[in-house]
């Protein structure tokens, strides 16, 4: 369980000496049990990536405090293990791997964790057949598309073993193929491990258990996918976009008020619901 | 014809065991005051293609025609052709290295030769044409500004050299909704109160809806398909085959076709989808 | 586009007994021919080295000409030295223009100093043409090793270089994308005075700057979330294990450069 208690962050400005209290994070409450798959929404500049490097002790709380398993992320001795539960992919996928081949990369944290070379070959072997990137071992990373760098990202955590992965807005950067790529995965991923996925694509959020929204260092609303969608007005002053889907719902709904029983939030709902309702 | 491609062939490293192949027998052509987007998988050729239209790469085989003169690697002036085709990059602000704004906004019109006095109210323009204010930010140092901030400083550094045509790769790639809005609506009024051309490379098919006229489809480096938005978008299957996601609109409504209701697929936004439904299922249901 | 192209180190991807052999095994070679090219002084000792390299390269699947290619680069320093040689060494003078003479001791020399400087260049060659990069980081690390006892970096360094040399596609990406953004707004990096030119250069290296910068920090924030803490308590997916051949591959090596060293001090 990750639990997040009134957490507060602000980033000091080192020119000035004076911490500006432009907090990035307003006393947030969060919790994500074990084995849950959550979304959390949020414009630029919402805090949700400061959140993320909450998760791991990256960052630590100015305010309140961070526990993952009952461990506090403000006690340096534990952070070791922390990182071991909680697994980070990072935005841009050129600037998170570090070693010359994708073996090397996958291989990278198990061998800071200094396992035996047996074990590092087996977690390496099981990671990348997880992400499917297994023809791809010796390839150089340069070579390969942003879809395929982030995989090897995620494979590089998942070889740690980790108890949750944070995708801090992993899918941002990449095209539509690589956004497929990750979306895939991580729905593969679902229920063998936690997943707490950061995004602004609204669209991410449908196969989700949990959503929840953030907006100017607040955690504004949490629900299931079809609540928050419910939400329209509101998902527009957080500066968020409905799907198409839900959003061509919503114009027929406002027209015929009892057209759907359920707000269909996926197209094969939307088509399903006019189609067999017949 | 404002820009023109004539049978235009380009590889890299050609002549060399690793020569890829990017561009092969494109011809397309531009008309001022259009808005054209571009679209196609990673690797299909549209940023090579896009270099061409500013003399920053030139065909091996072809010709490459702006305003009626051809481009070529020593004849041309080329300070001329890239004032009047303005390329923003992708992820411009990755370009920025002035100190204060005036100074990046400023960076192309000094190099074209543009002087002092007018320089200032040229940028007053691009930035008031990004949404940015002229009086507030001049002095800033552009670093310190957000992110979306930034994106805009860039574009307005290529529009202040007050190019006819304006040529944008993934300009939203990364931005939140409300970013992209931003940018896409200080696009359409550019387009619309000044005539600028738009020429607009995506992956997105949703965000090309809002604002281009004609879409060309690339893939291996070829012009696969080209015409008017709705022509292209309603043609569901065709897209996937060439890498490219259909809109959401698009794929519903080709989805109902499968089901039987005869909707159309041309339909771009909700509101069109939505109206569609109304008509042909709701109401049919009804009567 | 441009970043698929690049290949990182010189690295021929083919198989041959000097391929699998242990990268120490190279790298100690190397450095001993290098030393040992340096100290004699006789035309016979360049001629067996020569012969030696050749049968390597030969041993190594790898085209003649293509280990000639690495030669290429250097050219301009070989043709300098020769020239500086040829020109500048007193002698017995063979020919003669003006203020111009060429003495036969200095032509003698010049040449020597650049068959030298070949072999040299073609031994190091052999190296990188059949060494990933991966392994010769991990070589050079285990061979520093030993030193880590007097506080020297060992594992520190091969980090460094692993890095140095994943990123260097990016940063030449990423220094091709900037330029032709800069090209388009006016920029000029071709033409103008030296002084202009380096003046020219600001809007090209301070954005690649700003961004190595943010790239180094992306990757630091990883490196920690992965558990990172420096060499203290870390394995390796690969333990590097010297077999028998590379035991009878080295020790053949040595012996037969140890017999041309000494027989070129006898000979002398």
């Amino acid at each position: 369980m990750i639990e997040f208690e009134q957490v507060s962050y602000w980033y000091s400005d080192v020119e000035s000496l004076l911490e500006i209290k432009d907090e990035v994070l307003n006393s947030v409450s969060v919790v994500i049990q074990k084995g849950e798959f959550v979304v959390l929404l949020g414009r630029n500049g919402s805090g949700k990536s400061t959140l993320a490097k909450h998760c791991n002790g990256l960052l630590i709380p100015k305010r309140g405090k961070v526990t993952i398993d009952g461990l506090n992320t403000m006690q340096a001795e534990n952070l070791w293990e922390i990182r071991q539960k909680v697994g980070l992919v990072f935005q841009n996928p050129d600037n998170q791997i570090i070693a010359t081949t994708v073996e090397e990369d996958v291989a990278f944290g198990p061998e800071n964790l200094g396992l035996p070379m047996e074990e590092i070959r087996r977690r390496l072997e099981e990671a990348l057949s997880i992400v499917d990137m297994q023809d791809f071992r010796r390839k150089e990373p340069h070579l390969l598309s942003g879809g395929q760098k982030q995989r090897v990202a995620i494979a590089g955590v998942l070889a740690m073993h980790p108890e949750y992965l944070v995708l801090d807005e992993a899918t941002s950067m990449l095209d539509p193929e690589g956004r497929g790529e990750i979306i895939s995965l991580v729905s593969r991923l679902k229920g063998s491990i936690t997943v707490f996925h950061i995004t602004h694509y609204i669209e991410e959020a449908v196969n989700a258990d949990r959503v929840m929204v953030m907006d100017e260092g607040r955690m504004v609303a949490q629900g299931t996918p079809r609540e928050i969608f419910n939400l329209r007005d509101q998902i527009v002053t957080w500066g968020l976009e409905l799907p198409q889907v839900t959003e061509t719902a919503w114009l027929l709904r406002e027209k015929y008020p009892h057209l759907f029983p359920t707000l269909p939030v996926s197209e094969t709902e939307l088509v399903d619901a006019l189609c067999l309702s017949s | 014809m404002f820009i023109v491609l004539d049978h235009v062939s380009f590889s890299y490293l050609a002549h060399t065991p690793f020569e890829i192949s990017a561009l092969v027998d494109v011809n397309c052509a531009i008309d001022r005051g259009e808005s054209v987007g571009i679209i196609g998988r990673t690797g299909c050729g549209k940023s090579t293609l896009t270099q061409h239209f500013n003399a920053l790469l030139f065909p091996d085989a072809g010709k490459v025609l702006i305003d009626g003169s051809e481009i070529r690697k020593k004849s041309a002036p080329l300070k001329e052709v890239r004032q009047k085709i303005g390329l923003v990059f992708q992820y411009p602000e990755h370009q920025i290295f002035e100190e204060t704004v005036f100074g990046e906004v400023s960076f192309g019109p000094r190099n074209m030769g543009m002087g002092e006095g007018e320089l200032e109210r040229t940028v007053r323009w691009a930035l008031d044409m990004v949404g940015l204010d002229f009086e507030t930010l001049k002095e800033k140092n552009p670093f310190e500004l957000s992110g979306g901030q930034m994106r805009r400083v860039a574009i307005a550094s290529i529009l202040s050299m007050r190019p006819q045509a304006l040529v944008l790769d993934e300009p939203t790639a990364g931005l939140d909704p409300e970013g992209k809005k931003m940018i896409f609506g200080k696009l359409k009024t550019l387009r619309d109160e000044w005539g600028t051309t738009l020429v607009i490379v995506s992956h997105s098919m949703e965000d090309l809806a809002q604002i281009a006229q004609r879409i060309i489809i690339m893939d291996q480096g070829k012009i696969v398909l080209e015409g008017p938005i709705r022509e292209i978008f309603s043609q569901v299957e065709k897209l996937e085959w060439y890498g490219v996601r259909p809109p959401a609109t698009a794929r519903i409504a080709a989805e109902f076709r499968k089901r039987g209701y005869d909707l159309d697929c041309t339909v771009l936004t909700p509101q069109e989808l939505a109206k569609e439904i109304e008509d042909k299922i709701i109401q049919r249901r009804k009567g | 586009m441009l970043g698929k192209s690049i290949v990182l180190g010189q690295f021929i991807p083919i198989e041959s007994p000097i391929h699998s052999l242990d990268p120490r095994v190279k790298i100690i070679l190397a450095g001993v021919l290098i030393f040992i090219l340096f100290i004699v002084q006789d035309w016979f000792s360049f001629l067996f080295l020569g012969i030696f390299i050749f049968g390597l390269t030969l041993t190594a699947h790898i085209p003649t000409g293509y280990l000639l290619k690495s030669l290429k680069p250097i050219l301009f320093l070989l043709v300098f030295t020769l020239v500086l040689q040829i020109f500048f060494t007193p002698g017995e003078v063979i020919w003669e223009y003006g203020i111009l003479r060429i003495s036969r001791e200095g032509f003698v020399r010049g040449l020597f100093i650049i068959v030298r400087l070949c072999l040299l260049i073609l031994a190091t060659s052999l190296l990188t043409l059949t060494t990933t990069p991966v392994e010769l980081t991990d070589g050079l690390e285990y061979l520093m090793n030993p030193f880590k006892r007097w506080g020297f970096p060992a594992h520190e360094l091969a980090m460094m270089m692993t890095i140095a040399i994943r990123f260097i596609p990016t940063l030449l990406e990423e220094a091709d994308r900037i330029m032709k953004a800069q090209e388009a707004r006016g920029a000029n990096f071709e033409t103008g005075s030296i002084i202009q030119r380096a003046k020219n250069l600001i809007p090209l290296l301070v954005p690649l700057f700003i961004n190595s910068f943010k790239r180094a920090d992306d990757l630091a924030i990883a490196m920690e979330s992965r558990c990172y803490r420096g060499g203290i308590g870390r394995t390796r997916l690969r333990v590097l294990q010297l077999k028998q051949s590379d035991y009878r591959f080295l020790f053949l090596s040595l012996a037969f450069i140890t017999f041309v060293t000494f027989s070129s001090f006898f000979l002398w």
